[in-house]
């Protein structure tokens, strides 16, 4: 079963990394805060798989922390948020999508070359997947350049932390229990003052695109 | 070559022309069930070849003799993909004279052989459908080459047969670059296979037809033979496919017991295949034309991760 730890761990890392990809092309907010969800079970899966080979408890912790979280907690929220804000419709890139996706393509590249040096000194059974977590992490900041609406642009702030977990937790074998506490409070704290600061953009602004927020108006 | 090769070679090409018409049936099939509609039988792709093969043909008055070629060319392209795919056996004489990319190569002919077909006879529908399948066409093509050679990268070899036979006799490994390649190739076999996300097999609203476009001119034994070649190339797919990701159960060369094996698992795992083709289909909407560039480009995009993923992880 060991020999199949790397393996199995690697195939969670690529599907975290597809999931990415499907959100970068992404047009409605609906399916976005699915994938979403979906990426947090696979970080999950990774994070326990991660724990039971290693036998490290602590990674359970922060597989549970995080399931709760980005699985369970914010998924509602964000569905919640939408529903109130009236805000399903389709969401707009700025580049056309294969062209994004062509950046995509060059950012994974990026990183995977970034990548390969730094895993060869990792001792971690998974220290393959950092350039795959490396370039999710690429991915989401991209997301958040291109997108111009807020729910967008806070889901791939998410996703960016999805990936520096799962960089975090393949590298070194799992963060200090405090550090991943410290985390979770500033992702929880983070998404509810972004909910906050979207109704207040909707409020002002009458929609969400946050290119409003560029003028400035003295009044 | 042996007898055994010869024998499991013919076995193979027989197969593929029986096998074909009944996986587009049982297709048929689930897709009517799980749309709540009474189901046609079976066997209706069989009767519906019977039939056409029994009437005469008409021809446009401007038909040329491409047009009467086109049907006998396309069919044995598809005959000859699905000989080279190994399917029950890996012996397969034909299969060093034609690896993964002449296959590409082969589907690419009889799409050119198609497309030039619909034209011809000078019918808008005829020629609106042929720009459509080379925009399709010429955007599958690459992605279903780097799928391949996510595989060969995997295995060293473009040919069909020595991917199988590694793929299958290596100790059981996890390929995270499978998993995008598989992804990709469902994606591309569906926009090749005219099927829903990029094209409905069974409208008959002219603007939203590819396929169907292409062959409405054909009538009797040459509408038969195009019918047949596209059971036959949703066969050689789905059969790259199961090559490809689930290569277990294809026999080698001599053993002629594990031939007998290997034909119920194809069927079992075909079964299997179609069901999901048609769950696939039920469950997702016919995009716009204009959006399959961009289906068709994440497809390509994701079997070329699936190839850096390959260089990352050192595969192979």
């Amino acid at each position: 079963m060991i020999k199949f730890a790397p393996q199995l761990i690697n195939l969670f890392a690529t599907l975290i990394l597809l999931l990415s990809f499907a959100m970068i092309s992404q047009r409605r907010i609906v399916t976005l805060i699915n994938l979403f969800m979906i990426q947090g079970a696979a970080l999950v899966a990774a994070s326990f798989l991660l724990g039971y080979f290693t036998h490290q408890p602590d990674l359970y912790v922060s597989g549970v922390l995080t399931m709760v979280l980005k699985v369970i907690f914010i998924p509602w929220m964000l569905h919640r948020v939408i529903r109130k804000l009236n805000v399903r419709w389709d969401v707009e890139t700025l580049f056309n999508v294969p062209t994004t996706m062509l950046i995509g393509i060059g950012l994974v590249i990026f990183s995977f070359s970034l990548a390969l040096p730094i895993s060869r000194l990792s001792d971690s059974i998974a220290g393959g997947s950092l350039g795959i977590a490396l370039a999710c992490v690429f991915l989401s900041f991209m997301m958040m350049i291109t997108r111009s609406k807020a729910v967008p642009q806070v889901i791939g702030f998410l996703s960016m932390e999805n990936g520096l977990i799962f960089a975090a937790t393949t590298v070194t074998n799992g963060m200090p229990m405090i550090v991943e506490f410290g985390i979770a409070l500033d992702v929880l704290v983070g998404v509810l003052i972004l909910g906050v600061f979207m109704f207040q953009i909707r409020e002002k602004f009458d929609n969400l695109d946050i290119h409003n927020l560029e003028a400035l108006r003295e009044d | 070559m042996s007898i055994l090769g010869v024998l499991s070679q013919l076995l193979a090409l027989v197969l593929a022309l029986l096998l074909a018409p009944l996986l587009t049936g049982w297709v048929n099939q689930w897709r009517a069930r799980l749309q709540n509609k009474s189901a046609p039988g079976l066997l209706q792709p069989y009767r519906m070849l019977h039939k056409l093969f029994n009437k005469d043909s008409v021809m446009a008055e401007h038909a040329s003799p491409l047009y009467r070629t086109a049907p006998y060319v396309i069919f044995s392209c598809m005959l000859l993909a699905s000989a080279i795919i190994p399917t029950i056996s890996t012996d397969l004489p034909l299969s060093p004279a034609a690896d993964a990319i002449a296959l590409v190569g082969l589907f690419g002919l009889a799409r050119v052989f198609i497309s030039l077909a619909a034209m011809d006879v000078g019918t808008a529908f005829g020629s609106m459908g042929a720009r459509r399948e080379m925009l399709v066409g010429f955007l599958a093509e690459p992605a279903l080459l780097m799928v391949l050679f996510c595989a060969s990268m995997i295995t060293r070899s473009t040919s069909l047969t020595v991917i199988v036979e590694t793929l299958a006799h290596r100790d059981l490994a996890i390929y995270p670059s499978m998993l995008l390649a598989g992804v990709a190739f469902t994606m591309v076999s569906l926009a090749e296979n005219a099927r829903v996300p990029v094209d409905n097999p069974e409208t008959h609203l002219e603007l939203t037809m590819i396929h169907e476009s292409m062959i409405l001119e054909y009538s009797a034994r040459h509408l038969a033979l195009l019918e047949w070649a596209a059971s036959l190339k949703l066969f050689a797919y789905s059969c790259v496919g199961l090559a490809l990701f689930f290569p277990w159960g294809v026999a080698e060369a001599n053993s002629p017991l594990a031939l007998f094996l290997a034909l119920p698992v194809l069927i079992f795992k075909l079964a299997i295949g179609g069901f999901l083709l048609a769950l696939i289909e039920t469950l997702s909407a016919k995009m716009r034309i204009f959006r399959v560039p961009e289906f068709l480009g994440t497809a390509f995009l994701i079997a070329v991760i699936g190839l850096l993923v390959n260089v990352l992880l050192g595969v192979g």
